[in-house]
C-alpha cells in the first residue's frame, strides 16, 4: 500500500505500549480446546488455553488482533485507554439501573377454578364453589393500590388462574379500575390474560379489543400431544385453543395472541412436531421450557420422568430445527435462547425475571393470589400450594408496596440470590449471562442459594450457554439468525 | 453549479474603508442602514444611507464611499446574504447565503487533531478575529434559516467564545438548528460541556468523528496520541449534560476494515448517541495529499458497510450514509443514504443524466472527479 505523505506518522507511532493491565474478568471452559472469557458487563471473547494464559500473565503481544478485541471489549486497558474505565462504569450502570424501577409485572390470580385437569398443573381446582377459590373484589382493589405504588414507568398486569375467564367480571373490574387510575398516573400500562381460550365469547373479545388486552394461551404441540397433556372434561382442548387463537387474532390482531408450551416427557421425542405446529399456526416465537419442579407435576413424579440430559437433547434438536426453519425464510425465535443472547449482546441485558441478579422475586414480579396473599413470584405461589410458604410476603389486607419491598425475609432472599456472592457462581465465566432461581433451589434442595454442583438449573444454564457460544463461534449461518434475535 | 464563496471579486470605484467590514445584501431602498449593503440590479440610481454599494453597470459620477464593481462570479449574491468585505484586497467572502439549505460558519482554523484525510487542513495561527466577525454577522441572518453548521478547525478550542457564539445563535435565530462539527476533545474535562448544555439551545447537535473501537487506530487516523480517550470522554460528558451527539465515521482505505468492529463498539458502549453518520471521503485537503494511500472504491467496502449498518440499525440507532452516490450502494442500503453534500460542493457526472435515482441521490463532491468509483452508472427503473 502507498504510504501517507511524509508529514504524517505511520501506525507504529500510535501502537500501544507493551504493558497492559487487566480489567475484571471470569473464564470458563468451552470445550477441550477453548475458553470463554467474560467481563462484568457480559461481553465475551473465546480464546485458546495458551491465549488465556498469555493474556492473564500480561504476555500478549499488544499489536495482535486478540489484544485489540480484548481491549475493545474492556477486558484489558493500557495508557491510551483510560476511558475504558468510564465506559465500563456506564455499561455496568446501564445494566443494573432497571432494578431500581422495581416491580413491573403484576400477576392477579383471579380464580383457581379451571375446566382443564392438566397433568402438570400446579394449582388449579375443578369446582363450582366460587366463593372459596375466586379473588374478592376488595382484594383486587387493594392489589391495584399496590400496583400503582410501584415506581416502575411500565406496568404489566397479567391475569392468571386457574382459568381467569371463569371470573371475567373481576378481570373487567381490574382493567377498568387500573385505567381509571392510570388516567392520572400515565404509566405505560399493558394487560395480558393467560387463558386456555375455551371460554372466549364475543363479550370478552369486544372488551379485549376496547382495552388492547393481549392473550397468552397454552399450546403444547400437535393435537394428540396437546390433548394428552391437557385433558378437558367433555371437550377437546386442542380444538378449543386453535379455535380461540383464530378468533382472538381476527378480533384483536395477529400480534395480540401468543402461546406458551409446557414440556412433558411425552414432548421430548417430538420437538420438531411441536415447532412445526407453532409455525403452522403462524406464531413467530416459541419457548422451549423445561418442566418445572412444582405442584402436581412433582406429586405425580412426572418430573422424575426425564432428567436434564433428555431436556438438553430436546432443546438442541429444537434449536437446530428452528434455525433451519428460519433459513427457509420463516421467522421464528426461541425465547430461552433470545434471553441468553440478550444478556450476551444487548447493553440493557434482559428483563426476564427468572434470570436476574438479584433474582426478580418481588422486585421483578408480584403475585396477588386468589386468597389475598402476596407472593414474590408465580413459582412462589406454586410452592405454597405444595405447603412451603417461604415466598409469601404477607397479605393484601395489611401490606403496602413499601412494606413488601422492605420486608426482612424478602431482603434476605434477594441478598442470597446475588450470584456474584454465591459459591461457584462467583467464579463462573457464565455469571453475567446467568441468574439465580431461589424458588427452584428451595424446591429441589431446600435451600435458596443451592449447591450448584448438584443443581439442574446450573447444569441447564451451562449446557445451553456452551451450546450457544459454540454455535456463534463455529456456525456462521446459525450466528446470522441468532444475532437477529437480539 | 459550483459557487465561489470567497475571492477578489471587488473593484473599488472610489474611496473605501480602511478595515474589513460585514454587512447584509439588500436591494430594497427602505432597508437602508449601517449594516446594509446595497446591491444594484441594473442601472438605477444610487440611494444613500447604506454601508456599502455593489454596483453593476456604468460607474456613477460621484460614487458614495465604499462603492465597488462586483465580479460576475459573485452574481449569485442576493437579498439577505451576509458578506465580509476586505477593501484593501478587493476581496469579498459570502459568510451566509439566505437561499442555501446549509450554511457553514468556519470559526477557527486551529485544531488539535491532524486527520490524514482532513478536508480543511488546520493552520496554527491566531484567528480569533473570525469569531468577532461572526458575532456581528449572526444578527444579520434571517430567522427563517433552517440550519447553521459550525466547523473548523476545532471549535472547542475557542472555549468560552464558542459558548458565546452558540448563545448568540440561540438568541438571534431561535428557530435555526445548529450543528457543530467538533472532535469532542475539548469537552473531555472542565465545564465546557456543561456550559454548552446550560444554554438550553432548542436544536443543537454535535457531530463528533470517531474512527475505531480502540485508541491505536483512531489516534493514527487523527494523528494524535490520546485523542480517542479524550473524544470518548467528551462524548460521555456531553451526553451526561444532555447535549445531542452524532458520531461521524469517514470511510477510506485506512478505516473501512474497522467498520464492523466500530459498529459493534458503538452499539454496546455508546447506544445513547443520537445519530451515526457513515461518510464517503471528500477528496479535498489532506485527502488529496494522501490520495493514493486513502482512496478505495466504495464498491470495495460494501460488505463492511452493510455489516456496520446492520449492527447499528438492529441496535435501534439512527444510521445514515452520507456522501455516497446511490448507484454504488447495494439497494438494501438505499434507505440509509442521504443527499447530504452542501449545494456549493455538489456535482454530477455525465452518467447521471437521465438516471432514475437522480432526485434522491446525493451525487458527488465536486472534488471527487479526481477518482471515481467503478460503480457509477445510470440507473434505469425497469
Ligand atoms: S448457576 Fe451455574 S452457570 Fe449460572 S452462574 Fe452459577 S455456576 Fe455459573
Ligand atoms: S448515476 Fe448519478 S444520479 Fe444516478 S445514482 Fe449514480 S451518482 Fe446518483
Amino acid at each position: 500500500m502507498t504510504g501517507l505523505h511524509a508529514r504524517f506518522r505511520d501506525r507504529t507511532a500510535f501502537a500501544p505500549r507493551a504493558d497492559y493491565r487487566l480489567l475484571p474478568f471470569r473464564f470458563i471452559r468451552l470445550d477441550d480446546q477453548r475458553y470463554v472469557v467474560t467481563s462484568d458487563v457480559g461481553e465475551h471473547v473465546v480464546v485458546s488455553r495458551d491465549q488465556l494464559i498469555a493474556f492473564a500473565r500480561h504476555e500478549l503481544p499488544v499489536t495482535g488482533a486478540l489484544y485489540r478485541e480484548l481491549k475493545a471489549k474492556h477486558l484489558v486497558f493500557d495508557d491510551d485507554s483510560r476511558a475504558a474505565l468510564d465506559l465500563l462504569a456506564v455499561k455496568y450502570r446501564t445494566r443494573v439501573a432497571p432494578v431500581a424501577n422495581l416491580t413491573g409485572l403484576h400477576i392477579f390470580v383471579v380464580t383457581l377454578r379451571c375446566d382443564h385437569s392438566c397433568h402438570y398443573c400446579q394449582v388449579s381446582r375443578q369446582t363450582e364453589d366460587k366463593t372459596r377459590f375466586d379473588m374478592a373484589r376488595d382484594h383486587a382493589d387493594k392489589a391495584l393500590a399496590l400496583v400503582f405504588e410501584s415506581p416502575n414507568p411500565a406496568i404489566k398486569i397479567e391475569f392468571q388462574g386457574g382459568e381467569p375467564l371463569l371470573n371475567f367480571g373481576l378481570v373487567k373490574h381490574v382493567v377498568q379500575e387500573a385505567e381509571r387510575r392510570n388516567a392520572v398516573q400515565r404509566r405505560d400500562l399493558q394487560f395480558v390474560i393467560a387463558s386456555n381460550l375455551t371460554h372466549l365469547d364475543d363479550e370478552i373479545l369486544n372488551f379485549a379489543r376496547e382495552h388492547d388486552i393481549y392473550f397468552s394461551t397454552s399450546l403444547d404441540g400437535p393435537e394428540d400431544l396437546h390433548n394428552a397433556n391437557r385433558p378437558l372434561r367433555g371437550g377437546n382442548s386442542y380444538r378449543a385453543a386453535v379455535d380461540g387463537i383464530a378468533r382472538a387474532r381476527a378480533a384483536l390482531g395477529h400480534e395480540f395472541v401468543s402461546a406458551l408450551m409446557t414440556t412433558t416427557p411425552a414432548s421430548l421425542p417430538r420437538v420438531e412436531d411441536i415447532i412445526d405446529e407453532y409455525v403452522r399456526l403462524g406464531f413467530t416465537s416459541i419457548f422451549l421450557r423445561s418442566l418445572s419442579p412444582y405442584g402436581f407435576a412433582i406429586r405425580t413424579r412426572l418430573i422424575r420422568g426425564y432428567d436434564i440430559a433428555d431436556w438438553l437433547g430436546f432443546y438442541q434438536r429444537g434449536l437446530a430445527h428452528i434455525l433451519a426453519v428460519n433459513r427457509r425464510g420463516v421467522q421464528l425465535r426461541e425465547e430461552l435462547t433470545a434471553i441468553a443472547l440478550q444478556k450476551m449482546f444487548a447493553p440493557l441485558g434482559s428483563s426476564y425475571v427468572d434470570l436476574q441478579s438479584p433474582a426478580g422475586i418481588a422486585i421483578g414480579a408480584l403475585v396477588y393470589n386468589y386468597n389475598g396473599k402476596i407472593y414474590g413470584s408465580d413459582e412462589g405461589r406454586m410452592l405454597a400450594e405444595m405447603g412451603d410458604d417461604s415466598f409469601c410476603l404477607g397479605s393484601l389486607d395489611d401490606r403496602t408496596f413499601a412494606s413488601v419491598m422492605t420486608d426482612d425475609a424478602l431482603q434476605q432472599i434477594l441478598e442470597d440470590s446475588l450470584p456474584e456472592s454465591a459459591p461457584m457462581c462467583a467464579d463462573c465465566g457464565f455469571l453475567p449471562w446467568c441468574g439465580a432461581d431461589p424458588t427452584f433451589h428451595r424446591a429441589t434442595q431446600n435451600d435458596i442459594v443451592g449447591h450448584k454442583a448438584f443443581s439442574a438449573f446450573c447444569a441447564k444454564q451451562m449446557a445451553v450457554l456452551r451450546h450457544l457460544v459454540t454455535l456463534l463461534e463455529d456456525d456462521p449461518d446459525a450466528r446470522r439468525v441468532l444475532m437477529s434475535w437480539v | 453549479m459550483l459557487l465561489k464563496l470567497s475571492g477578489r471579486g471587488l473593484r473599488a470605484l472610489g474611496e473605501v474603508s480602511s478595515r474589513p467590514f460585514i454587512g447584509r445584501i439588500s436591494t430594497d431602498v427602505a432597508q437602508r442602514g449601517p449594516n446594509e449593503i446595497w446591491l444594484a440590479r441594473g442601472g438605477a440610481g444610487v440611494p444613500d444611507g447604506f454601508r456599502a454599494y455593489l454596483l453593476a453597470g456604468p460607474r456613477p459620477v460621484m460614487p458614495p464611499r465604499d462603492s465597488y464593481a462586483l465580479g460576475p462570479e459573485f452574481s449569485y449574491l442576493s437579498d439577505g446574504d451576509v458578506i465580509r468585505i476586505e477593501p484593501d484586497r478587493g476581496a469579498v467572502h459570502a459568510i451566509y447565503r439566505r437561499n442555501s439549505r446549509t450554511n457553514s460558519l468556519l470559526v477557527t482554523e486551529r485544531c488539535n487533531n491532524y486527520c490524514v484525510m482532513c478536508s480543511q487542513p488546520p493552520k496554527d495561527r491566531d484567528d480569533s478575529w473570525i469569531i468577532d466577525d461572526l458575532l456581528q454577522a449572526i444578527p444579520l441572518m434571517s430567522p427563517d434559516t433552517g440550519e447553521i453548521g459550525i466547523t473548523g478547525g476545532e471549535p472547542s478550542l475557542l472555549g468560552p467564545r464558542l459558548i458565546e457564539l452558540v448563545r448568540c445563535l440561540g438568541q438571534c435565530l431561535p428557530a435555526t438548528a445548529v450543528h457543530i462539527l467538533s472532535n469532542g476533545r475539548g469537552f473531555a474535562t472542565g465545564d465546557l460541556a456543561k456550559a454548552l448544555a446550560q444554554l438550553h439551545h432548542p436544536d443543537l447537535m454535535l457531530g463528533i468523528p470517531l474512527y475505531a473501537d480502540v485508541p491505536e487506530h483512531h489516534d493514527y487516523v487523527v494523528q494524535a496520541r490520546g485523542a480517542f480517550d479524550e473524544t470518548i470522554r467528551g462524548i460521555l460528558n456531553l451526553k451526561r449534560h444532555g447535549v445531542r451527539v452524532e458520531l461521524r465515521f469517514v470511510m477510506h482505505a485506512e478505516t473501512y476494515e474497522g467498520l464492523p468492529a466500530f459498529a459493534r463498539f458503538v452499539a454496546r458502549n455508546l447506544l445513547f448517541v443520537d445519530h451515526v453518520a457513515l461518510m464517503g471521503l471528500e477528496l479535498m485537503g489532506f485527502a488529496r495529499t494522501n490520495l493514493d494511500a486513502l482512496w478505495i472504491d466504495p464498491l470495495d467496502y460494501q460488505r463492511e458497510l452493510r455489516e456496520a449498518v446492520e449492527t447499528l440499525h438492529r441496535a435501534r440507532l439512527r444510521v445514515s450514509i452520507y456522501n455516497t452516490p446511490l448507484c454504488v450502494l447495494t439497494p438494501d442500503l438505499h434507505p440509509f443514504a442521504r443527499a447530504s453534500i452542501s449545494d456549493w460542493k455538489n456535482a454530477y457526472m455525465d452518467e447521471c443524466d437521465g438516471c432514475a435515482l437522480r432526485t434522491q441521490c446525493g451525487g458527488f463532491f465536486a472534488s471527487s472527479t479526481l477518482r471515481r468509483s467503478r460503480g457509477i452508472a445510470r440507473v434505469r427503473l425497469g
